[in-house]
């Protein structure tokens, strides 16, 4: 090489040079956006854990988890979360008795016994239906399921977690359908070819090889649909009432932990009162409780994995 | 073999074929109970609210008389609020996306975000509302803004445009890439001048999903405190005197449609819930343009391309 060449390739390559430096200007920039889904993480866990220490301070914990009457609103108040949690389970109760045969049973037609031309048909109007604002599935529940459960039941009353489970079922069963389908599609060609030709049914080979083979994802399906339905906001605040009761029984109104949280913001609660504190220990509960579900999840994943 | 375990043969062979068909005809019962709620669902809005789907119930304030009340305020809050929550969302979202998918080294600060953005897509939506109540409307002082509002929303949707644009992205071969590197393109180079452009399609299909959802949520924007009941409008984007453009609808007080909705549909009135299913037809309109919009981009796209 001649002398004449004064820059090496190694300089032309430097850290120092501006199109180096620019370049490692942008990753950073880049870093900063992915880490505000951390931020938004550290956010939310410090502003449920800042305000619930508030709220504890005036209410004991034991309490708080032991009584069995939430009326934060009467002039001598009672904080006891377990009415709302009740309110919580059993409608996430009904709609998983509802999502989970619905969404299985679809999901195995799906993937097993349509022919592609009815797949491509359904999963999109599958994907509609899990696009349907639940405003909207608050108003059906209230509006026509309710009514139409009347018809068959008087007894019933205009508000109950039955109506409101029901219609959070059918707005699960897209979710829990698509998951399902999805995990059963994963599983190898060669094992259903292998069922076959051991002169399996089209169903038997459906329940006794892909289902088993997917089922960590089918359960992971189920888990999700778990922490929806608990999440679940405004069907429940629009057709279970909004009355907190001590009970597991399905055809009573009852209030969620969701739903109470909708009801004091839709009220003008001042910033620091043990009201406005008591929605942050609701949402408290609500998170460590769809944690809780999400861990499951994750071990289920990790436990039943089947590896191709 | 005789003819008797032939016959025992064909009857379980008959026996088994029966399930098959059992199966199928549950499978589709189970699919028309899904076709059936969204046909009752969507069909006792358009009885209900059909009435009052005239231009004046798109041009009126909420009114005390439900005859006289209308989806103004809603509709333009609803446009202001999404467009705050694209503006915020889609390039932190796609800049998320990229850095986790071409730049991001395997390790732990990676893995944590990767993890934190899988658990943050199954947080219940209502707990970003508590988020946004205690940080943007009293830490920062933004108080029930339009502006709030649109974070939030721009925060719940975040994890669906990450994970759309990190898809996108990974179905781009990498002969596209090592390409554009052999020709001494930066890494950057590479990123927004072949990735991201081939990657648009896909990444478009995330945001719109992610767009429909924020349209429709309700409890996130109710628990920041929103008003239900807004007979004005946010100050206009834009202005005929210089600058021309202003900020103050950021700051404005502002109601979306589903909480209109929420607030005909939590009235005992019959005339309000008519009023709730119109806007209902509208919101549910709305939002099945929007995923239809996506389900083609996305079918398109399937067809069109070959690398």
């Amino acid at each position: 090489m001649s002398s004449m060449h004064t820059t090496t390739v190694s300089e032309r390559l430097s850290r120092k040079l501006s199109r180096n430096v620019r370049e490692r200007a942008i990753e950073l920039v880049l870093f900063l956006a992915a880490s505000v889904s951390v931020l938004t993480t550290i956010g939310i866990i410090w502003i449920l854990i800042f305000e619930s220490y508030h709220f504890f301070e005036h209410v004991p914990v034991w309490d708080f988890l032991t009584d069995t009457m939430w009326t934060p609103l009467f002039s001598t108040p009672r904080y006891g979360i377990l009415p709302l949690l009740l309110g919580t389970v059993t409608t996430s109760l009904v709609a998983l008795a509802v999502a989970v045969p619905l969404g299985t049973v679809i999901a195995i037609y799906i993937s097993e016994f349509a022919s592609p031309r009815v797949r491509e048909i359904v999963k999109p109007f599958l994907e509609l239906l899990g696009g349907v604002p639940t405003i909207v599935y608050g108003y059906f529940a209230l509006t026509v399921v309710s009514p139409v459960l009347q018809y068959f039941f008087p007894s019933l009353p205009g508000f109950s977690m039955l109506a409101a489970g029901l219609v959070m079922g059918i707005a699960i069963v897209p979710y829990i359908s698509s998951l399902s389908e999805d995990a059963m599609r994963a599983v190898p060609m060669s094992l259903r070819e292998g069922a076959y030709a051991m002169g399996s049914t089209r169903f038997q080979t459906a329940v006794r090889v892909v289902l088993p083979a997917a089922i960590s994802g089918v359960l992971s399906a189920y888990i999700l649909g778990i922490s929806r339905a608990v999440g679940e906001t405004m069907i429940v605040a629009v057709a279970a009432g909004m009355q907190p009761n001590f009970t597991m029984d399905p055809t009573q109104p009852a209030q969620t932990i969701s739903a109470y949280i909708v009801q004091v913001a839709m009220g003008d609660l001042p910033h620091g009162s043990i009201g406005y504190q008591s929605i942050f220990a609701a949402g408290l509960s609500l998170m460590l409780l769809t944690l809780f579900f999400n861990i499951m999840g994750h071990l289920i994943r990790r436990r039943y994995r089947e590896a191709y | 073999m005789n003819n008797q375990d032939i016959a025992s043969i064909r009857g379980i062979i008959r026996g088994n074929r029966r399930w098959d068909l059992i199966f199928a005809v549950a499978g589709f019962l189970a699919l028309t109970v899904g076709v059936l709620a969204f046909v009752t669902l969507f069909g006792q809005m358009v009885i209900n609210g059909w009435e009052r789907l005239n231009p004046d119930f798109f041009t009126s304030f909420p009114s005390r008389r439900a005859a006289n009340a209308g989806i103004l305020s809603a509709w333009v809050g609803s446009l202001l609020v999404m467009l705050v929550t694209a503006l915020s969302a889609v390039p932190l979202g796609v800049a998320a996306g990229v850095y986790l998918e071409e730049y991001a080294p395997k390790n732990l600060v990676t893995d944590i975000i990767e993890i934190n953005v899988t658990n943050l897509a199954g947080v219940p939506s209502i707990v970003y509302g508590l988020l946004a109540l205690g940080v943007f409307v009293y830490m920062f002082g933004f108080g029930q803004s339009v502006l709030t509002a649109g974070l939030t929303l721009g925060l719940l949707i975040l994890p669906v445009i990450i994970v759309a644009t990190r898809e996108a992205l990974r179905a781009i071969p990498v002969h596209v890439r090592e390409g554009a590197y052999g020709c001494g393109a930066t890494q950057w180079q590479v990123v927004s001048d072949h990735l991201v452009p081939y990657a648009t399609p896909g990444i478009m299909t995330g945001v719109i999903i992610g767009l429909s959802r924020a349209i429709g949520e309700t409890a996130p924007i109710i628990t920041i405190g929103a008003l239900t009941f807004i007979a004005f409008l946010p100050a206009s984007p834009i202005s005929s005197t210089a600058p021309f453009i202003n900020f103050d609808w950021l700051w404005s007080g502002f109601t979306v449609m589903p909480i209109q909705m929420f607030n005909w549909t939590s009235r005992p009135e019959e005339a309000f819930q008519q009023n709730a299913a119109a806007a209902g037809l509208i919101l549910v309109l709305m939002t099945l343009l929007m995923n239809a919009l996506a389900i083609w981009l996305r079918y398109r796209l399937r067809k069109s391309i070959a690398w």
